[in-house]
């Protein structure tokens, strides 16, 4: 009976079915929610091709008539020598958007075609991932190799510099994602970390205070370095080096230590872990140290490099909508009817669904545009408030079985184009997710990117949907390998 | 394959933040739940009750009424019978129209917005309205209160409320549009007292718009704060009597006790009364064109040239400054002559010591004793000599707000040098261009206020507290501002031979020369002193400041009226019966009493009636 429906319908059996539901489960999910969103007792027929449900069902038949395209129609031995070729004609929509395309909201990314807009930098992350796999899985490709780093380094960099250029920040930092990928394909677990604890010197020293972040920092680094080379005597050193560093504000207060105002507390703290750092650098000098012992103080040395330039990052580097937005959340400013006000509203939105939600269409809070873009970037707060906590979870859930399937599924292919690829795949939904429930639930600052499947909008529905059905597709090859097998 | 395990592990961490945040906002947060600007909750304001004003007494000056506004969410409206709608509250049904159909125009931006449909709806038509509610849906009632004014006096000093306008929101975040706030007098500088706090109801509506039940049963409801009563040290029974004293008269009278600064009474008359205030709505335009001005509160705001009263001034800083003592003579023949001029004076024996001179109100020893002040060795040029009269003046609280509670209080006027360089040329001046302030003429303005505090300061003997209408002032800083001493820097063996004096102008045998005896009340000792101030419209005004009794003195009182003549002839009259009312409770002297109240001395104060 088995091989009966296998030579009747081969390919329909062997996609993988629990990605293609909760794709089906999500697309629905979604157009349930918009259509919430912006329902008004005017245009109550879910099929409003005026209102912005009815477009999206127009978007859904047509991403699942791509997806039934990739599965059906694309020979996936094609993908890999095409990928330079997709790669190459985003790149130059890339460039030509920044010049051509029409700025919306201070951003320059979108084509309009009629009435229709096409935002190319949803569309590259598939070329981008396309073209990564195809090279990380080329014959000899090592990421011991500097060359080869370079290059798949460039791969992901080139557009992310161009998203930058159009001013789509959101966008460019889900390529930040693409680490993971490296990760999983050699690169070491301590640069994800290095690059984790660094964000947290960025926010300690903006939240806190610099010589906060400078006492985490030296702290972490000398109990870590006590466990390689269990000397106990600088384990003393460090930790009473700590506790002045904790004092200076104290000491400066007093009259005797009054001189400490001269020069800022953090300048005070470097002093102080002068003398053990000295140490440390000459154990490496006599080689006594170990090589972990020499990425640590590497990474020390990043990390107080990063503490000193915050305010350059700060005040240079980051425009101030963004600055503000960072501020914002960190609750250095509170500005609840300016930049706060999306996130307050969302969040009051969020919070007032309680543990079952209101129930769909039901939402108070959701409509008459309470919330700005709910029906884009913020559709998070309608499921929220409609469906609760249980419906939030519930969300979370499929979107995390997703992202797991995918790694699942990838690392056990064989092919390294594959599963390279559907690392990619799952990096860039897991960006997407964390960051958009993150903002919406004021946990991240305000990055406007859209939440895969759910989110309105023709651009990323198509191009979420291609991205998971090449990876549908080129994961029915490694089961008919098998089937053949 | 670890790699993999602990990719999926971060992706499972990651996840659970998420749900950590989710369980926060949802489950354990209830904050966003009330959160105002969640439009689910419909937060009904509960206005709070404005704090009364009692007189010193504890006569009710400033109460409260109920009255209703009739709220409208035009989301809400159906269809209604606007007829029986207006008959209901006495509106006109076309401004009914109008407005409903402007809410249905602009329908789309008002969304749930509630707004006031009528003000102050009496409790009888609130009653009728309650009865058949269900038939106006939409419409609700929401209570108000209004002022009433049940004591017949002091409506110029309580001020008005009325909604905030623009301008005043924009400045002051937590009031809302619809509340109400003090706008002048006591309702203004005690805005923040009197106002309460509001409170609210919270009710759940559905997506519908429809209200389904209180929130949580009430738990987070808010009640409305009352605002804190005001004991004014206004004597209700005095202002009352000063007010019909002063009906038919253009000025002021100004009481006040002199050991605590409270005041007792302060009329400015033509003035507003209680009605006038009920209605300030409708009233408003006519007291804004009447020529009398009644709005103008001339008790703080009028810089009248004080007249006589000042050379109490003087006398105080010459004897400070050692320029004269208190036997100093100086000898008058009907007037001060110097260099071609003359400064008049009247006809009364010469020469004169200090306490004469008060009693007396020689015109001629204040020019010699302002001289005195003016070439004072320890102080030349004349520049620094008047500066430093200057200072000193400005010590007695003229020429400077003196910081009472009354929101327009103004600082009269007191010229600097720079004025007379301007007049005559820088060092092209002497004592002589300057002598009319030697006698409270010329460049020298006072309010009453001003004047009746000068009384009190020699009350006190050389100090005074800062004048104020309020007894209970809630605030620290307002208590601690209104029980400070601000000492003159005048000795006080200065003040007795101008006590002396002013005992003597209202005190002294007929036929002795006393301005005041008019002022006298047979068993109060009353200490005063005339002022007779040029007017350049019309008539002199007449001026009267006394204290009372001699010793541990009560009141202190000023009375100002616009060209009425001569100070003793009319001002030192009223200031007796003003002070006879306080301290004896009633007034004897009916005959007194009878002839000030029927003189009719506004008919002689030139208006311009403006024409248009």
């Amino acid at each position: 009976m088995r091989g009966a429906a296998y030579t009747n319908s081969p390919k329909a059996r062997r996609v993988d079915l629990g990605l293609v539901l909760s794709y089906l489960f999500l697309v629905t999910f979604g157009w349930l929610n918009i259509y919430s969103a912006v329902y008004s007792e005017e245009h109550a027929f879910i099929l409003d091709f005026s209102q912005r449900y009815g477009l999206q069902f127009i978007w859904i038949c047509i991403s699942l008539g791509v997806a039934l395209t990739l599965i059906y129609l694309v020979n996936p031995r094609n993908l890999p020598p095409l990928s330079p070729v997709f790669y190459v004609i985003m790149l130059v929509l890339l460039a030509a958007v920044i010049f051509l395309g029409k700025e919306v909201n201070g951003s320059r990314s979108w084509f309009f075609i009629g009435s229709f807009g096409l935002q190319p930098a949803e569309f590259s992350k598939i070329t981008t991932a396309l073209l990564l796999a195809f090279i990380m899985s080329q014959y000899g490709f090592s990421l011991l190799n500097r060359k080869d780093v370079v290059r798949s380094a460039l791969v992901v960099l080139i557009p992310i510099i161009l998203i930058l250029l159009e001013r789509e920040t959101g966008s460019a930092l889900v390529y930040v994602g693409l680490i993971l990928v490296f990760y999983m394909e050699g690169l070491a677990g301590w640069v994800i970390l290095l690059g984790v604890g660094l964000i947290a010197m960025f926010v300690i020293t903006i939240a806190a205070s610099p010589l906060a972040a400078l006492v985490c920092a030296f702290g972490i680094c000398s109990i870590v370095r006590f466990f390689l080379n269990r000397n106990l005597l600088w384990l003393l050193i460090s930790i009473a080096s700590t506790v002045l560093m904790c004092y200076i504000p104290e000491l400066s207060k007093t009259e005797t230590f009054g001189f400490l105002n001269i020069l800022k507390p953090e300048i005070w703290a470097l002093v102080i872990m002068t003398p053990y750092i000295v140490f440390w650098v000459k154990d490496i000098f006599v080689r006594k140290e170990s090589r972990e012992g020499r990425y640590l103080i590497f990474c020390l040395a990043l990390a107080v490099v990063m503490v000193f330039s915050v305010n350059l990052i700060f005040d240079k580097v980051l425009q101030p909508h963004q600055k503000a937005r960072i501020e914002n959340l960190l609750g250095i400013t509170e500005d609840l009817q300016g930049i706060g006000y999306n996130v307050h509203q969302s969040k009051i939105a969020i919070g007032s669904g309680g543990f079952t939600g209101k129930g769909f269409l039901n939402g108070t809070q959701t409509k008459y545009n309470f919330v700005p873009e709910q029906s884009t970037d913020f559709i998070f707060c309608t499921v929220g408030e409609e469906w609760g906590f249980l419906g939030s979870v519930l969300l979370l859930a499929v979107y995390i079985f997703m992202i797991t399937r995918i790694i699942h599924l990838a690392s056990k292919n064989k092919d390294a184009f594959t599963r390279i690829y559907g690392y990619c795949v799952a990096s860039i939904f897991l960006m997407h997710v964390m960051i958009n429930m993150g903002m919406t639930m004021g946990l991240l600052p305000v990055i406007g990117i859209p939440l895969p499947f759910l989110s309105y909008g023709g651009s990323s529905m198509m191009s979420f949907t291609i991205l998971l059905f090449i990876f549908v597709r080129l994961d029915m090859e490694r089961q008919m390998k098998d089937a053949e097998f | 394959m670890d790699k993999k395990v602990l990719l999926i592990a971060g992706v499972l961490v990651a996840a659970l933040c998420l749900v950590a945040r989710m369980f926060y906002l949802q489950i354990i947060d209830e904050h966003y739940k009330v959160s105002a600007q969640n439009n689910a909750l419909l937060y009904q304001t509960q206005y709070p009750a404005r704090g009364e004003i009692k007189d010193r007494n504890g006569n009710t000056l400033v109460g409260n009424k109920t009255t209703y506004d009739i709220m409208v969410t035009p989301i809400d409206i159906q269809e209604f019978d606007t007829a029986d709608f207006c008959m209901t509250f006495h509106v006109d049904i076309n401004d009914v129209r109008r407005k409903l159909k402007n809410y249905r125009e602009n329908r789309r931006k008002i969304g749930y917005q509630t707004f006031t449909f009528i003000k102050q709806v009496s409790g009888q038509d609130y009653s009728h309205f309650a009865e058949k509610a269900y038939k106006f849906p939409g419409f609700y009632a929401i209570s108000r209160t209004a002022r009433v004014y049940p004591y017949e006096a002091g409506a110029s000093l309580y001020g008005y409320i009325n909604e905030a306008d623009s301008a005043y929101l924009a400045n002051h975040p937590e009031y809302r549009r619809g509340d109400y706030v003090g706008i002048t007098g006591i309702e203004r500088s005690y805005e923040d007292v009197l106002r309460g706090k509001k409170g609210y109801n919270i009710m759940v509506r559905d997506v519908h718009n429809r209200i389904r039940q209180s929130f949580k049963n009430g738990e987070y409801d808010v009640a409305a704060e009352p605002g804190k009563d005001l004991i004014a040290s206004i004597d209700g029974p005095l202002q009352q009597y000063g007010e019909r004293l002063m009906k038919n008269k253009v000025g002021s009278i100004v009481a006040i006790e002199p050991s605590t600064g409270e005041i007792l009474a302060i009329v400015s008359a033509p003035g507003l009364t209680v009605e006038d205030l009920s209605n300030i709505r409708k009233e408003y335009s006519r007291l804004a064109t009447d020529p009398y001005k009644p709005m103008f509160n001339r008790a703080v705001m009028s810089a009248y040239p004080p007249g006589s009263v000042f050379k109490t001034v003087n006398a105080l800083i010459a004897q400070q400054n050692g320029v004269i003592n208190s036997e100093t003579r100086f000898s008058c023949s009907r007037g001060f002559y110097y260099g071609g001029g003359k400064m008049g004076c009247h006809g009364h024996r010469s020469p004169l010591n200090l306490k004469e001179s008060i009693m007396m109100s020689c015109n001629a020893y204040y020019a010699n004793v302002f001289r005195a002040i003016m070439k004072d060795p320890a102080h030349q040029p004349i520049s620094e000599a008047f500066n430093h009269w200057k200072e000193q003046v400005n010590k007695f609280g003229i020429g400077v707000k003196l910081g009472s509670d009354f929101p327009a209080e103004l600082p009269g006027t007191l010229p600097s040098t720079k004025t007379y360089d301007k007049i005559h040329g820088k060092g092209k001046w002497s004592a002589f261009n300057i002598l009319s302030l030697a006698i409270g003429q010329g460049e020298v303005g006072a309010t009453p206020l001003q004047i009746a505090n000068v009384a009190a300061i020699i009350a006190n003997r050389g100090y005074y507290i800062i004048p104020h209408l309020i007894k209970n002032a809630p605030d620290s800083a307002r208590r601690a501002k209104y029980t400070e001493k601000h000492w003159v820097d005048i000795d006080r063996q200065y003040f007795d031979p101008v006590v002396e004096g002013m005992y003597l102008a209202v005190n002294a045998p007929a036929g002795t020369g006393g301005t005041a005896r008019r002022a006298h009340i047979d068993d109060i000792v009353v200490c005063g002193k005339t002022g007779t101030a040029q007017n350049p419209h019309g008539r002199d005004n007449s001026v009267f400041m006394c204290f009372a009794p001699r010793e541990n003195p009560k009141i202190a009182v000023c009375v100002y009226l616009e060209n009425a003549g001569a100070g003793g002839t009319w001002a030192a009259p009223v200031a007796s019966l003003i002070v006879e009312k306080y301290l004896r409770g009633e007034v004897l002297r009916k005959e007194m009493e009878q002839y000030v109240e029927n003189t009719d001395l506004k008919h002689n104060v030139p208006v311009k009636t403006k024409k248009r």
